[in-house]
Protein backbone atom coordinates (compact mmCIF):
# COMPACT_ATOMS: atom_id res chain seq x y z
CA UNK A 1 0.00 0.00 0.00
CA UNK A 2 3.04 2.26 1.06
CA UNK A 3 4.50 1.70 -2.26
CA UNK A 4 1.87 2.43 -4.61
CA UNK A 5 2.00 6.18 -2.71
CA UNK A 6 5.34 5.56 -3.52
CA UNK A 7 5.26 4.74 -7.35
CA UNK A 8 2.27 6.55 -8.32
CA UNK A 9 4.37 9.61 -7.04
CA UNK A 10 7.38 8.48 -9.22
CA UNK A 11 4.95 8.20 -11.82
CA UNK A 12 3.70 11.88 -11.27
CA UNK A 13 6.75 13.25 -11.08
CA UNK A 14 7.70 11.48 -14.48
CA UNK A 15 4.29 12.47 -16.42
CA UNK A 16 5.38 15.98 -15.78
CA UNK A 17 7.73 16.27 -18.80
CA UNK A 18 4.74 15.35 -20.65
CA UNK A 19 2.34 17.57 -19.67
CA UNK A 20 5.22 20.44 -20.25
CA UNK A 21 6.03 19.24 -23.85
CA UNK A 22 5.49 22.48 -26.34
CA UNK A 23 2.22 22.08 -28.41
CA UNK A 24 1.15 21.37 -31.42
CA UNK A 25 -1.13 23.89 -31.98
CA UNK A 26 -0.95 27.05 -29.87
CA UNK A 27 -4.09 28.46 -31.17
CA UNK A 28 -6.09 25.22 -30.36
CA UNK A 29 -3.86 25.30 -26.75
CA UNK A 30 -5.02 29.12 -26.05
CA UNK A 31 -8.80 28.36 -27.03
CA UNK A 32 -9.04 25.22 -24.33
CA UNK A 33 -7.06 28.15 -21.86
CA UNK A 34 -9.92 30.55 -22.13
CA UNK A 35 -12.65 27.68 -22.19
CA UNK A 36 -10.91 26.77 -18.61
CA UNK A 37 -10.27 30.22 -17.03
CA UNK A 38 -13.77 30.62 -18.11
CA UNK A 39 -14.92 27.51 -16.09
CA UNK A 40 -13.10 27.42 -12.92
CA UNK A 41 -13.50 31.64 -12.60
CA UNK A 42 -16.97 31.66 -13.66
CA UNK A 43 -18.14 28.54 -13.14
CA UNK A 44 -16.83 28.83 -9.17
CA UNK A 45 -17.80 31.82 -8.56
CA UNK A 46 -21.23 32.05 -7.16
CA UNK A 47 -20.69 28.81 -4.20
CA UNK A 48 -17.19 31.14 -3.50
CA UNK A 49 -18.65 34.08 -2.66
CA UNK A 50 -21.29 32.45 -0.66
CA UNK A 51 -18.44 30.57 1.16
CA UNK A 52 -16.43 34.06 1.43
CA UNK A 53 -19.78 36.34 2.97
CA UNK A 54 -20.55 33.85 5.61
CA UNK A 55 -16.93 32.80 6.61
CA UNK A 56 -16.44 36.95 7.39
CA UNK A 57 -20.21 37.17 9.22
CA UNK A 58 -19.31 34.02 11.13
CA UNK A 59 -15.63 35.15 11.82
CA UNK A 60 -17.17 39.00 12.64
CA UNK A 61 -19.97 37.72 15.36
CA UNK A 62 -17.45 34.79 16.98
CA UNK A 63 -14.64 37.19 17.53
CA UNK A 64 -17.36 39.91 19.04
CA UNK A 65 -18.65 36.94 21.02
CA UNK A 66 -15.17 36.37 22.65
CA UNK A 67 -14.07 39.62 23.10
CA UNK A 68 -17.11 41.55 24.81
CA UNK A 69 -16.67 42.28 27.77
CA UNK A 70 -12.75 42.54 27.77
CA UNK A 71 -10.50 45.41 27.42
CA UNK A 72 -9.93 45.04 23.26
CA UNK A 73 -11.38 47.52 21.43
CA UNK A 74 -14.05 47.22 19.24
CA UNK A 75 -12.00 47.98 15.91
CA UNK A 76 -9.47 45.34 16.65
CA UNK A 77 -12.13 43.05 15.24
CA UNK A 78 -11.96 44.64 11.27
CA UNK A 79 -8.29 44.12 11.65
CA UNK A 80 -8.83 40.58 13.14
CA UNK A 81 -11.31 39.86 9.81
CA UNK A 82 -9.15 41.37 7.54
CA UNK A 83 -6.15 39.72 8.11
CA UNK A 84 -7.84 36.05 8.80
CA UNK A 85 -8.94 36.31 5.43
CA UNK A 86 -6.32 37.39 3.52
CA UNK A 87 -3.70 34.85 5.44
CA UNK A 88 -5.90 31.89 6.25
CA UNK A 89 -9.66 31.56 5.14
CA UNK A 90 -9.70 33.10 1.90
CA UNK A 91 -7.01 31.24 0.01
CA UNK A 92 -7.43 27.67 1.92
CA UNK A 93 -11.30 27.87 2.32
CA UNK A 94 -11.72 28.53 -1.35
CA UNK A 95 -9.31 26.40 -2.53
CA UNK A 96 -10.45 23.27 -0.35
CA UNK A 97 -14.11 23.97 -1.36
CA UNK A 98 -12.25 24.20 -5.41
CA UNK A 99 -10.73 20.79 -4.84
CA UNK A 100 -13.93 19.73 -4.45
CA UNK A 101 -16.08 21.40 -7.19
CA UNK A 102 -12.80 21.73 -9.74
CA UNK A 103 -10.84 19.06 -8.96
CA UNK A 104 -13.92 16.67 -9.04
CA UNK A 105 -14.93 17.81 -12.30
CA UNK A 106 -11.34 17.64 -13.88
CA UNK A 107 -10.46 14.20 -12.73
CA UNK A 108 -14.31 12.96 -13.56
CA UNK A 109 -13.91 14.72 -17.39
CA UNK A 110 -10.64 13.30 -17.79
CA UNK A 111 -11.27 10.02 -16.50
CA UNK A 112 -14.48 9.48 -18.28
CA UNK A 113 -12.28 10.65 -21.84
CA UNK A 114 -9.99 7.92 -20.83
CA UNK A 115 -12.42 5.18 -20.30
CA UNK A 116 -14.60 6.23 -23.68
CA UNK A 117 -10.99 6.04 -25.45
CA UNK A 118 -10.99 9.86 -25.85
CA UNK A 119 -7.41 9.86 -25.02
CA UNK A 120 -6.52 7.02 -27.19
CA UNK A 121 -8.31 8.74 -29.81
CA UNK A 122 -6.45 11.76 -29.64
CA UNK A 123 -2.92 9.44 -28.87
CA UNK A 124 -3.51 8.10 -32.78
CA UNK A 125 -4.28 11.40 -33.86
CA UNK A 126 -0.72 12.50 -32.99
CA UNK A 127 -1.30 14.92 -30.25
CA UNK A 128 0.15 14.75 -26.75
CA UNK A 129 -2.87 14.71 -24.52
CA UNK A 130 -0.76 15.19 -21.13
CA UNK A 131 -0.19 17.94 -22.29
CA UNK A 132 -3.22 19.24 -24.29
CA UNK A 133 -5.61 18.03 -21.46
CA UNK A 134 -3.55 19.38 -18.61
CA UNK A 135 -1.13 22.24 -19.43
CA UNK A 136 -4.00 25.06 -20.46
CA UNK A 137 -5.92 23.52 -17.08
CA UNK A 138 -2.46 24.28 -14.85
CA UNK A 139 -2.28 27.71 -16.66
CA UNK A 140 -5.80 29.11 -16.18
CA UNK A 141 -5.95 27.75 -12.73
CA UNK A 142 -2.53 29.20 -11.50
CA UNK A 143 -4.24 32.61 -12.81
CA UNK A 144 -7.78 32.37 -12.58
CA UNK A 145 -7.89 31.05 -8.67
CA UNK A 146 -6.26 34.20 -6.95
CA UNK A 147 -8.45 36.32 -8.81
CA UNK A 148 -10.96 34.32 -7.02
CA UNK A 149 -9.18 34.03 -3.54
CA UNK A 150 -9.05 37.71 -3.92
CA UNK A 151 -12.37 38.34 -4.73
CA UNK A 152 -13.44 35.70 -1.84
CA UNK A 153 -11.31 38.00 1.01
CA UNK A 154 -12.92 41.20 -0.14
CA UNK A 155 -16.28 39.59 0.04
CA UNK A 156 -15.43 37.82 3.39
CA UNK A 157 -15.06 41.51 4.67
CA UNK A 158 -17.94 42.67 3.20
CA UNK A 159 -19.57 39.87 5.04
CA UNK A 160 -18.20 40.80 8.27
CA UNK A 161 -19.58 44.54 7.84
CA UNK A 162 -23.16 43.13 6.89
CA UNK A 163 -23.13 40.90 9.73
CA UNK A 164 -21.77 43.96 12.57
CA UNK A 165 -22.83 47.29 11.81
CA UNK A 166 -26.19 46.95 10.83
CA UNK A 167 -26.71 44.54 13.93
CA UNK A 168 -24.95 47.75 16.08
CA UNK A 169 -21.90 45.19 17.08
CA UNK A 170 -20.21 48.32 16.65
CA UNK A 171 -20.19 51.17 14.43
CA UNK A 172 -18.96 50.91 10.63
CA UNK A 173 -16.17 53.60 11.73
CA UNK A 174 -14.74 51.32 14.20
CA UNK A 175 -14.83 48.67 11.43
CA UNK A 176 -13.69 50.57 9.15
CA UNK A 177 -10.46 51.69 11.37
CA UNK A 178 -9.87 48.28 11.91
CA UNK A 179 -9.67 47.57 8.12
CA UNK A 180 -7.19 50.17 7.98
CA UNK A 181 -4.68 49.17 11.00
CA UNK A 182 -1.65 47.68 11.42
CA UNK A 183 -1.57 46.39 7.74
CA UNK A 184 1.35 44.60 5.84
CA UNK A 185 1.40 44.33 2.78
CA UNK A 186 3.83 41.15 2.45
CA UNK A 187 0.31 39.36 3.81
CA UNK A 188 -0.98 39.89 0.62
CA UNK A 189 1.74 38.44 -1.04
CA UNK A 190 1.14 35.48 1.29
CA UNK A 191 -2.13 34.75 0.00
CA UNK A 192 -0.89 35.09 -3.61
CA UNK A 193 1.81 32.35 -2.99
CA UNK A 194 -0.72 30.06 -1.51
CA UNK A 195 -3.58 30.53 -4.09
CA UNK A 196 -0.95 29.85 -6.51
CA UNK A 197 0.17 26.90 -4.90
CA UNK A 198 -3.15 25.26 -4.14
CA UNK A 199 -4.14 25.92 -7.28
CA UNK A 200 -1.22 23.82 -8.90
CA UNK A 201 -1.56 21.57 -6.50
CA UNK A 202 -5.61 20.49 -7.23
CA UNK A 203 -5.11 20.77 -10.86
CA UNK A 204 -2.41 18.53 -11.16
CA UNK A 205 -3.30 15.96 -8.53
CA UNK A 206 -7.31 16.03 -9.97
CA UNK A 207 -5.81 15.72 -13.79
CA UNK A 208 -3.71 12.82 -12.50
CA UNK A 209 -6.09 11.00 -10.82
CA UNK A 210 -8.45 11.05 -13.71
CA UNK A 211 -5.84 10.61 -16.83
CA UNK A 212 -4.58 7.19 -15.15
CA UNK A 213 -8.05 5.84 -14.17
CA UNK A 214 -8.56 2.23 -14.88
CA UNK A 215 -12.04 0.25 -15.16
CA UNK A 216 -15.23 1.14 -14.93
CA UNK A 217 -17.12 4.06 -13.51
CA UNK A 218 -16.85 2.61 -10.00
CA UNK A 219 -13.37 3.55 -10.39
CA UNK A 220 -14.05 7.12 -11.79
CA UNK A 221 -15.80 7.65 -9.08
CA UNK A 222 -13.13 6.21 -6.64
CA UNK A 223 -10.94 8.76 -8.73
CA UNK A 224 -13.03 11.22 -8.93
CA UNK A 225 -13.00 11.14 -4.77
CA UNK A 226 -9.72 10.21 -3.95
CA UNK A 227 -8.66 13.66 -6.31
CA UNK A 228 -10.44 15.27 -3.72
CA UNK A 229 -8.95 13.98 -0.81
CA UNK A 230 -5.41 13.70 -2.34
CA UNK A 231 -5.96 17.76 -3.30
CA UNK A 232 -7.14 18.55 0.22
CA UNK A 233 -4.35 16.19 2.19
CA UNK A 234 -1.56 18.52 0.07
CA UNK A 235 -3.29 21.48 0.26
CA UNK A 236 -3.45 21.67 4.25
CA UNK A 237 0.33 20.49 4.46
CA UNK A 238 1.21 23.34 1.51
CA UNK A 239 -0.48 25.69 3.49
CA UNK A 240 1.62 24.84 6.27
CA UNK A 241 4.87 24.76 5.12
CA UNK A 242 4.15 27.85 3.18
CA UNK A 243 2.75 29.44 6.45
CA UNK A 244 6.40 28.24 8.62
CA UNK A 245 8.32 29.69 4.87
CA UNK A 246 7.00 33.13 4.96
CA UNK A 247 6.92 33.69 8.64
CA UNK A 248 10.13 32.88 9.60
CA UNK B 1 2.99 -2.49 -44.96
CA UNK B 2 3.24 -3.23 -41.13
CA UNK B 3 5.11 -6.10 -40.36
CA UNK B 4 4.77 -7.73 -36.52
CA UNK B 5 8.07 -9.11 -35.40
CA UNK B 6 7.34 -11.80 -32.64
CA UNK B 7 5.46 -9.74 -30.37
CA UNK B 8 4.82 -10.92 -27.19
CA UNK B 9 2.32 -9.05 -24.52
CA UNK B 10 2.08 -9.65 -20.82
CA UNK B 11 -0.12 -8.16 -18.32
CA UNK B 12 0.95 -8.83 -14.73
CA UNK B 13 1.44 -12.51 -15.20
CA UNK B 14 -1.37 -13.31 -18.13
CA UNK B 15 0.25 -13.54 -20.92
CA UNK B 16 -1.74 -12.01 -23.85
CA UNK B 17 0.09 -12.86 -27.03
CA UNK B 18 2.27 -15.37 -27.35
CA UNK B 19 5.28 -14.34 -30.36
CA UNK B 20 3.00 -12.80 -33.24
CA UNK B 21 4.54 -12.74 -36.35
CA UNK B 22 2.67 -11.38 -39.48
CA UNK B 23 2.99 -8.90 -42.56
CA UNK B 24 0.12 -6.57 -43.37
CA UNK B 25 0.12 -5.51 -46.94
CA UNK B 26 -0.32 -2.28 -48.25
CA UNK B 27 -4.18 -1.09 -50.42
CA UNK B 28 -5.83 -4.66 -48.79
CA UNK B 29 -7.88 -4.99 -45.92
CA UNK B 30 -5.93 -7.28 -43.76
CA UNK B 31 -8.19 -8.91 -41.16
CA UNK B 32 -7.23 -10.57 -37.29
CA UNK B 33 -9.91 -12.64 -36.26
CA UNK B 34 -10.49 -14.72 -33.46
CA UNK B 35 -13.38 -15.17 -30.75
CA UNK B 36 -13.28 -12.39 -27.65
CA UNK B 37 -10.48 -12.31 -25.50
CA UNK B 38 -8.16 -13.74 -28.28
CA UNK B 39 -5.86 -10.71 -28.35
CA UNK B 40 -7.39 -8.91 -31.12
CA UNK B 41 -7.74 -5.53 -29.15
CA UNK B 42 -4.50 -5.84 -27.51
CA UNK B 43 -2.13 -6.45 -30.89
CA UNK B 44 -4.13 -3.49 -32.81
CA UNK B 45 -3.37 -1.40 -29.93
CA UNK B 46 0.33 -2.60 -29.81
CA UNK B 47 0.76 -2.23 -33.73
CA UNK B 48 -0.92 1.29 -33.58
CA UNK B 49 1.60 1.91 -30.82
CA UNK B 50 -0.99 2.77 -27.76
CA UNK B 51 0.91 -0.44 -26.11
CA UNK B 52 4.40 -1.28 -25.86
CA UNK B 53 5.12 -4.88 -26.48
CA UNK B 54 6.89 -6.95 -23.64
CA UNK B 55 8.46 -8.38 -26.66
CA UNK B 56 9.16 -8.02 -30.60
CA UNK B 57 9.02 -5.36 -33.02
CA UNK B 58 6.55 -3.18 -35.46
CA UNK B 59 7.66 -2.26 -38.55
CA UNK B 60 6.32 0.44 -40.31
CA UNK B 61 7.21 -0.07 -44.16
CA UNK B 62 11.27 -0.09 -42.85
CA UNK B 63 10.75 2.29 -40.00
CA UNK B 64 11.19 0.45 -36.35
CA UNK B 65 8.25 1.61 -34.73
CA UNK B 66 8.89 0.46 -30.97
CA UNK B 67 12.17 1.31 -30.95
CA UNK B 68 11.41 5.46 -32.21
CA UNK B 69 11.87 8.77 -30.04
CA UNK B 70 8.55 10.66 -29.68
CA UNK B 71 9.02 12.91 -32.74
CA UNK B 72 8.96 10.36 -34.69
CA UNK B 73 6.09 8.24 -33.10
CA UNK B 74 4.19 11.28 -33.57
CA UNK B 75 5.51 11.66 -37.57
CA UNK B 76 3.87 8.15 -37.66
CA UNK B 77 0.72 8.63 -36.37
CA UNK B 78 0.03 11.94 -38.55
CA UNK B 79 -0.24 8.80 -41.34
CA UNK B 80 -2.49 6.73 -38.71
CA UNK B 81 -6.12 6.39 -38.52
CA UNK B 82 -7.95 4.49 -36.20
CA UNK B 83 -11.66 3.75 -35.26
CA UNK B 84 -12.42 2.89 -32.10
CA UNK B 85 -14.94 -0.12 -31.18
CA UNK B 86 -16.99 2.25 -29.15
CA UNK B 87 -16.21 4.68 -31.37
CA UNK B 88 -14.66 7.68 -29.57
CA UNK B 89 -16.25 10.50 -30.73
CA UNK B 90 -15.68 13.45 -28.70
CA UNK B 91 -19.52 13.43 -27.15
CA UNK B 92 -19.48 17.35 -25.94
CA UNK B 93 -18.29 18.34 -30.09
CA UNK B 94 -20.93 17.85 -32.74
CA UNK B 95 -20.22 16.38 -35.80
CA UNK B 96 -18.16 18.60 -37.61
CA UNK B 97 -16.64 19.67 -34.72
CA UNK B 98 -15.09 16.00 -34.08
CA UNK B 99 -14.19 15.45 -37.96
CA UNK B 100 -12.76 19.20 -37.86
CA UNK B 101 -10.47 18.51 -34.82
CA UNK B 102 -7.56 16.83 -36.77
CA UNK B 103 -7.52 19.50 -38.80
CA UNK B 104 -7.83 22.39 -36.17
CA UNK B 105 -5.03 20.49 -34.41
CA UNK B 106 -2.45 19.80 -37.42
CA UNK B 107 -3.04 21.61 -40.62
CA UNK B 108 -2.52 25.19 -41.67
CA UNK B 109 -5.98 24.98 -43.67
CA UNK B 110 -8.54 27.51 -44.01
CA UNK B 111 -11.71 27.63 -42.27
CA UNK B 112 -13.46 27.29 -45.86
CA UNK B 113 -11.02 24.44 -46.83
CA UNK B 114 -11.84 22.53 -43.54
CA UNK B 115 -15.76 23.16 -43.77
CA UNK B 116 -15.08 21.94 -47.46
CA UNK B 117 -13.01 18.82 -46.39
CA UNK B 118 -15.75 17.83 -43.45
CA UNK B 119 -18.70 18.03 -46.46
CA UNK B 120 -16.78 15.70 -48.39
CA UNK B 121 -15.94 13.26 -45.96
CA UNK B 122 -18.76 13.13 -44.66
CA UNK B 123 -20.36 12.58 -48.38
CA UNK B 124 -18.35 10.02 -48.73
CA UNK B 125 -19.49 8.17 -45.58
CA UNK B 126 -22.88 9.14 -47.17
CA UNK B 127 -23.61 10.81 -44.28
CA UNK B 128 -24.22 14.74 -45.61
CA UNK B 129 -26.26 16.88 -44.11
CA UNK B 130 -25.66 15.45 -40.30
CA UNK B 131 -22.98 18.16 -39.31
CA UNK B 132 -24.54 20.03 -36.73
CA UNK B 133 -25.91 16.98 -34.28
CA UNK B 134 -24.15 15.53 -31.45
CA UNK B 135 -22.90 11.84 -31.86
CA UNK B 136 -25.59 10.95 -29.25
CA UNK B 137 -28.42 12.25 -31.46
CA UNK B 138 -27.51 9.71 -34.41
CA UNK B 139 -27.56 5.69 -34.83
CA UNK B 140 -24.91 3.63 -33.67
CA UNK B 141 -24.72 2.54 -37.34
CA UNK B 142 -24.15 6.58 -38.13
CA UNK B 143 -21.71 7.34 -35.48
CA UNK B 144 -19.31 4.47 -37.01
CA UNK B 145 -19.58 6.23 -40.02
CA UNK B 146 -18.63 9.56 -38.69
CA UNK B 147 -15.70 7.52 -37.01
CA UNK B 148 -14.50 6.61 -40.29
CA UNK B 149 -15.17 10.19 -41.49
CA UNK B 150 -13.30 11.34 -38.39
CA UNK B 151 -10.14 8.44 -39.17
CA UNK B 152 -10.08 9.30 -43.03
CA UNK B 153 -9.95 13.15 -42.82
CA UNK B 154 -6.16 13.56 -42.77
CA UNK B 155 -5.77 11.07 -45.84
CA UNK B 156 -4.03 8.23 -43.71
CA UNK B 157 -2.05 5.58 -45.15
CA UNK B 158 -2.73 3.39 -42.45
CA UNK B 159 -6.39 2.53 -41.05
CA UNK B 160 -7.22 0.74 -37.73
CA UNK B 161 -10.51 -0.25 -37.38
CA UNK B 162 -11.27 -2.20 -34.01
CA UNK B 163 -14.64 -3.87 -34.36
CA UNK B 164 -15.99 -2.08 -37.04
CA UNK B 165 -19.55 -3.99 -37.05
CA UNK B 166 -20.14 -4.92 -33.08
CA UNK B 167 -23.37 -3.70 -31.96
CA UNK B 168 -24.89 -3.26 -35.51
CA UNK B 169 -27.45 -5.40 -37.44
CA UNK B 170 -26.14 -7.42 -40.46
CA UNK B 171 -27.32 -5.45 -42.79
CA UNK B 172 -25.60 -2.59 -41.63
CA UNK B 173 -22.51 -4.46 -41.08
CA UNK B 174 -22.07 -4.97 -44.70
CA UNK B 175 -22.33 -1.43 -45.42
CA UNK B 176 -19.99 -0.48 -43.22
CA UNK B 177 -17.46 -3.31 -44.49
CA UNK B 178 -17.91 -2.31 -48.17
CA UNK B 179 -17.35 1.43 -46.91
CA UNK B 180 -13.85 0.60 -45.53
CA UNK B 181 -13.07 -1.49 -48.04
CA UNK B 182 -13.49 0.68 -50.79
CA UNK B 183 -11.98 3.43 -49.06
CA UNK B 184 -8.89 0.91 -48.57
CA UNK B 185 -8.91 0.47 -52.42
CA UNK B 186 -9.28 4.37 -53.32
CA UNK B 187 -6.83 5.65 -51.26
CA UNK B 188 -4.70 2.74 -51.51
CA UNK B 189 -4.33 2.27 -47.86
CA UNK B 190 -2.86 -0.53 -45.38
CA UNK B 191 -6.64 -1.36 -43.40
CA UNK B 192 -5.97 -3.58 -40.40
CA UNK B 193 -9.68 -4.83 -39.05
CA UNK B 194 -10.55 -6.90 -35.81
CA UNK B 195 -13.65 -8.05 -36.22
CA UNK B 196 -15.35 -11.65 -35.02
CA UNK B 197 -18.10 -11.52 -37.78
CA UNK B 198 -17.69 -14.62 -40.10
CA UNK B 199 -19.56 -11.88 -42.47
CA UNK B 200 -16.93 -9.86 -43.06
CA UNK B 201 -14.40 -12.59 -42.95
CA UNK B 202 -16.08 -13.83 -46.26
CA UNK B 203 -16.98 -10.26 -47.55
CA UNK B 204 -13.97 -8.11 -47.37
CA UNK B 205 -10.87 -10.71 -46.05
CA UNK B 206 -8.24 -10.20 -48.65
CA UNK B 207 -5.69 -10.83 -46.10
CA UNK B 208 -6.52 -12.95 -42.71
CA UNK B 209 -5.11 -14.21 -39.69
CA UNK B 210 -6.60 -16.06 -36.92
CA UNK B 211 -5.42 -15.44 -33.15
CA UNK B 212 -6.55 -17.99 -30.55
CA UNK B 213 -5.17 -17.54 -27.48
CA UNK B 214 -2.93 -15.07 -28.36
CA UNK B 215 -1.28 -17.43 -31.01
CA UNK B 216 -1.29 -17.33 -34.63
CA UNK B 217 -3.42 -20.17 -35.73
CA UNK B 218 -3.96 -19.82 -39.24
CA UNK B 219 -3.90 -17.11 -42.48
CA UNK B 220 -4.94 -16.90 -45.70
CA UNK B 221 -7.72 -15.20 -47.49
CA UNK B 222 -11.32 -15.38 -48.21
CA UNK B 223 -11.43 -18.21 -50.61
CA UNK B 224 -9.04 -20.42 -48.45
CA UNK B 225 -11.61 -20.07 -45.46
CA UNK B 226 -14.07 -22.73 -46.40
CA UNK B 227 -11.45 -25.31 -47.20
CA UNK B 228 -9.41 -25.33 -44.41
CA UNK B 229 -8.56 -28.40 -43.27
CA UNK B 230 -7.12 -26.32 -40.02
CA UNK B 231 -8.88 -27.59 -36.83
CA UNK B 232 -8.94 -24.04 -35.19
CA UNK B 233 -10.21 -22.35 -37.93
CA UNK B 234 -12.90 -24.94 -38.53
CA UNK B 235 -13.60 -24.33 -34.91
CA UNK B 236 -14.50 -20.73 -35.13
CA UNK B 237 -16.21 -20.56 -38.30
CA UNK B 238 -18.20 -23.20 -37.54
CA UNK B 239 -18.87 -21.69 -33.80
CA UNK B 240 -22.21 -21.68 -34.84
CA UNK B 241 -24.00 -25.37 -35.60
CA UNK B 242 -26.75 -24.24 -37.90
CA UNK B 243 -23.93 -22.47 -40.24
CA UNK B 244 -22.29 -25.75 -39.71
CA UNK B 245 -25.18 -28.30 -40.84
CA UNK B 246 -25.73 -25.88 -43.69
CA UNK B 247 -22.32 -26.18 -45.16
CA UNK B 248 -22.42 -30.20 -44.55
CA UNK B 249 -25.96 -29.86 -46.79
CA UNK B 250 -24.86 -27.64 -49.35
CA UNK B 251 -21.54 -30.20 -49.46
CA UNK B 252 -23.97 -33.34 -50.19
CA UNK B 253 -25.84 -31.26 -52.72
CA UNK B 254 -29.13 -32.92 -52.08
CA UNK B 255 -32.77 -31.24 -51.39
CA UNK B 256 -33.18 -33.66 -48.75
CA UNK B 257 -30.54 -33.12 -46.75
CA UNK B 258 -31.36 -29.12 -46.99
CA UNK B 259 -35.52 -30.21 -45.34
CA UNK B 260 -34.19 -32.19 -42.65
CA UNK B 261 -32.11 -29.01 -41.20
N1 LIG C 1 -5.05 -3.00 -20.36
C1 LIG C 1 -5.12 -4.30 -20.02
N2 LIG C 1 -4.63 -4.70 -18.83
C2 LIG C 1 -4.68 -6.01 -18.47
N3 LIG C 1 -5.20 -6.99 -19.23
C3 LIG C 1 -5.71 -6.66 -20.43
C4 LIG C 1 -5.69 -5.30 -20.89
N4 LIG C 1 -6.25 -5.27 -22.11
C5 LIG C 1 -6.60 -6.54 -22.40
N5 LIG C 1 -6.28 -7.39 -21.40
C6 LIG C 1 -6.48 -8.85 -21.40
O1 LIG C 1 -6.04 -9.37 -22.62
C7 LIG C 1 -6.88 -10.39 -23.08
C8 LIG C 1 -7.24 -10.14 -24.53
O2 LIG C 1 -8.06 -8.99 -24.62
P1 LIG C 1 -8.51 -8.33 -25.98
O3 LIG C 1 -7.34 -8.10 -26.84
O4 LIG C 1 -9.33 -7.16 -25.62
O5 LIG C 1 -9.44 -9.44 -26.62
P2 LIG C 1 -10.29 -9.34 -27.95
O6 LIG C 1 -9.69 -10.37 -28.86
O7 LIG C 1 -11.68 -9.70 -27.58
O8 LIG C 1 -10.17 -7.96 -28.47
C9 LIG C 1 -8.09 -10.40 -22.18
O9 LIG C 1 -8.01 -11.55 -21.37
C10 LIG C 1 -7.96 -9.17 -21.34
O10 LIG C 1 -8.33 -9.44 -20.03
MG1 LIG D 1 -11.61 -6.43 -28.70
Amino acid sequence: MKLRYLSDLGKFVLWQKEVFRKPENWGMYYKELIRQMYDIGIGSLPIVLLIAVFLGAVTVVQFYYQMEGTLIPPYYIGYIVRDMMIIELAPMVTCLVLAGNVGSTMAAEIGGMRQKEHIDAMEIMGLNTSSYLIMPKLIAAAYVVPLLVCVAAIVGIIGGYLASVPADLFTQAEYVQGLRAFFIPFNVVMMLVKSVTFAIILVSVSCFQGYFVKGGSIELGAASTRAVVYSDILILLADYFIVVLLTQ
Amino acid sequence: MIRAEGIFKQFGDQEVLKGVDFTFESGKTNLIIGRSGAGKTVLLKILVGLFPPTQGRVWFNDIDYTNLDKKGILAIRKKVGMLFQGNALFDSMTIEENIRFPMDMFTPMTSLEKQMRVDEVLERVSLSGVNLKYPSEISGGMQKRVGIARAIVLKPKYLFCDEPNSGLDPKTSITIDELISDITNEEDITTIINTHDMNSVMEIGENIILLEAGRLAWKGNKEQVLGTVNKELDAFIFASPFLKKLVEAAKNNGKNSLENL
